[in-house]
């Protein structure tokens, strides 16, 4: 029973693309797939962060320089200090040799790689369908091509690489393909069209998919969620909440209406919860618990 | 503050729940780190977040609905004037008890010394949200005083009709060797969990001897059921549980409840109340 920052020394530091940085520290963490640490600077801020990857001897950060915090991070280099404490959370969970399809969006392809290493280990088969803004926003992506029995599928709102759309459009297929009851896709124009012709073209085969797994933007993962659900398929969701303790004593991080804890409970659920979480793809709430809208 | 969170708790088997103090307006708690832990004590210093008093009205009405279990209203405030609006709002939502914060020990860079630590404070308080509202009103006070017993005395010649015993104990610090920086954001904290229990327990027996007819909330370091019947017989009439939820998860409170009565019968005790006070003889 201990919950105090240990403070470590950044083992290295590599540049992702311009905006995003990996920090690797030297530490046995044991964290499983999904879940997070907090990582603290002092005077600055303590934040939780998804664990990108983690193995016996190190795990790895990697963030977007977007607020004071990650910021600051951004300018340490190898051999700072950090305070880390955790791993928190519930985690993803597969079994041996299933067929598993990851749904990326943006830079929630960092948490979905750390499961993707772990489930090939575990002999996976998997699709790995990665969704961003545009091409200097995907992340991850050489180090998910060198994993074996994983087909990478890119999407980008631009086109700048991959099919111009949605992953929803690539994962619209994949369910098709096995057979899965997809309502009408949505037509969305060229987009749409495009990515269905050949969004899932190299999938891996199999006769059916056990699992989808989803982090990035919540409005996508609500929408997978109910992809998921009238295709009668297992999913399980990552959903983020403003978070102070991050071990389930302060309250912040409950949501609505069945007031489970996503520092503790979550932030991986599997979709028949994320079903009965009635904010879930709604609101969210601030630092106060004042309700925010998507 | 959310009626879900609240439903919860009350989901794993507490008695009833007292909601986080509930401000006037918008309250804007303090940076992390806002709290650490070890096997001895937890120190915090989440700094009161809250939505203020009309957010909070949407959430108590929601808890209202359908009631599963008792509320107490927490309310907090840096002024005078602020408490008694609170107080009157709070009131028309028909908490079964309004509480008095009146001890946070980490929001002093704000307000400076908390209202507890001076009876002639504490009592002006407690009659300012007593001429508010005719729902029991309880004062919770801090053990980082000489004598809790004339404070608590003061606020029940006030009005109050029962105290809450005790905040949280400090505040304390905790220091990182390697960066030499102390851990939590506000650099202090209440400290709270096992280490506080016998300070706790000696609170509600002082202030139980001192004022007999006066209801306590006994509230510190209370982990498991042979805890609360220790301080049910120092004194307490309720039992209040908070740190147990990092140290036993939110199951801590079916958990009590079952060790108190797996207590009881072992004792061939019939009624809880029976208990109550025992300890304080002469």
């Amino acid at each position: 029973m201990r919950d105090v920052p240990k403070v470590i020394k950044i083992k290295k530091v590599i540049v992702e693309t311009p905006f995003v940085k990996t920090f690797i520290f030297e530490h046995k963490l044991g964290a499983q797939p999904g879940q997070f640490v907090n990582l603290w600077l002092p005077r600055i801020d303590e934040k939780p962060m998804s664990v990108a990857y983690c193995d016996a001897k190190e795990f790895w950060v990697t963030m977007f320089a977007v607020g004071p915090f990650s910021k600051k991070m951004h300018t340490l280099k190898a051999g700072d200090l950090v305070g880390v404490r955790g791993p928190y959370g519930h985690g993803f969970s597969f079994k041996k040799g299933q067929r598993l399809v990851m749904m990326a969006g943006g830079y929630g392809a960092a948490p979905l790689y750390n499961l993707t290493v772990q489930a090939v280990k575990a002999g996976c088969k998997i699709d790995f369908v990665i969704g961003a803004r545009s091409k200097e926003h995907l992340l991850y992506l050489s180090r998910i091509k060198k994993l074996k029995n994983v087909k990478l599928h890119i999407t980008t709102d631009d086109g700048s690489v991959g099919l111009k759309g949605y992953n929803t459009q690539v994962l619209e297929k994949l369910l098709a393909e096995v057979g899965g009851k997809m309502p009408a896709p949505p037509v969305k124009g060229a987009r749409g069209a495009k990515a269905g012709k050949s969004g899932a073209k190299g999938a891996v085969k199999s006769k059916k998919i056990d699992c989808i797994y989803t982090c990035g933007p919540e409005m996508m993962m609500k929408k997978i969620s109910d992809m998921c659900w009238s295709a009668k398929v297992s999913a399980q969701i990552s959903i983020e909440r403003y978070m102070k303790c991050g071990f389930g004593v302060c309250g912040q991080c409950c949501v609505d209406e069945s007031g489970e804890r996503m520092c503790t409970e979550g932030p991986v659920v599997d979709n028949a919860r994320a079903r009965k979480i009635t904010e879930f793809g709604k609101y969210h709430r601030d630092s106060v618990g004042k309700i925010s809208p998507f | 503050m959310t009626a879900a969170s609240l439903r919860n708790v009350v989901c794993h088997g507490a008695g009833g729940v007292t909601t986080k103090s509930i401000w006037l307006n918008e309250h804007i708690g303090h940076p992390n780190p806002v709290m650490v832990v070890n096997e001895h004590y937890m120190l915090n210093a989440v700094g009161l977040p809250d939505a203020g008093i009309e957010k909070a009205k949407l959430e108590m009405s929601k808890y209202m609905t359908n009631k599963p279990a008792p509320v107490i209203a927490s309310i907090v405030a840096g002024r005078a004037d602020d408490f008694a609006e609170v107080a009157a709002q709070v009131s028309k939502l028909r908490p079964d008890i309004i509480e008095v914060n009146i001890s946070c020990p980490n929001v002093e860079d704000e307000l400076g010394k908390p209202f507890a630590c001076s009876r002639v404070d504490a009592a002006m308080v407690t009659s300012i949200v007593r001429k508010m509202t005719r729902i029991p009103v309880v004062v919770k006070l801090s053990p980082n005083v000489a004598n809790i017993v004339e404070i608590a005395r003061a606020c029940v010649d006030a009005g109050a009709d029962g105290i809450c015993a005790i905040n949280t104990v400090g505040p304390g610090m905790m220091i990182d060797l390697e960066t030499r920086e102390p851990v939590l954001a506000n650099k202090v904290g209440g400290v709270s969990g096992p280490a506080i229990k016998p300070i706790a327990i000696k609170a509600v027996y002082d202030i139980h001897k001192a004022l007999p007819g006066t209801p306590i909330i006994g509230t510190g370091g209370v982990m498991t059921g042979e805890d609360a019947i220790e301080m049910i017989m120092a004194g307490a009439t309720l039992v209040g549980v908070g740190t147990a939820v990092y140290y036993r998860d939110v199951a801590c409170f079916g958990l009590i409840a079952k060790e108190m009565v797996a207590w009881g019968k072992a004792h061939g005790i019939k009624k809880i109340g029976d208990l109550r006070g025992t300890a304080v003889k002469g």
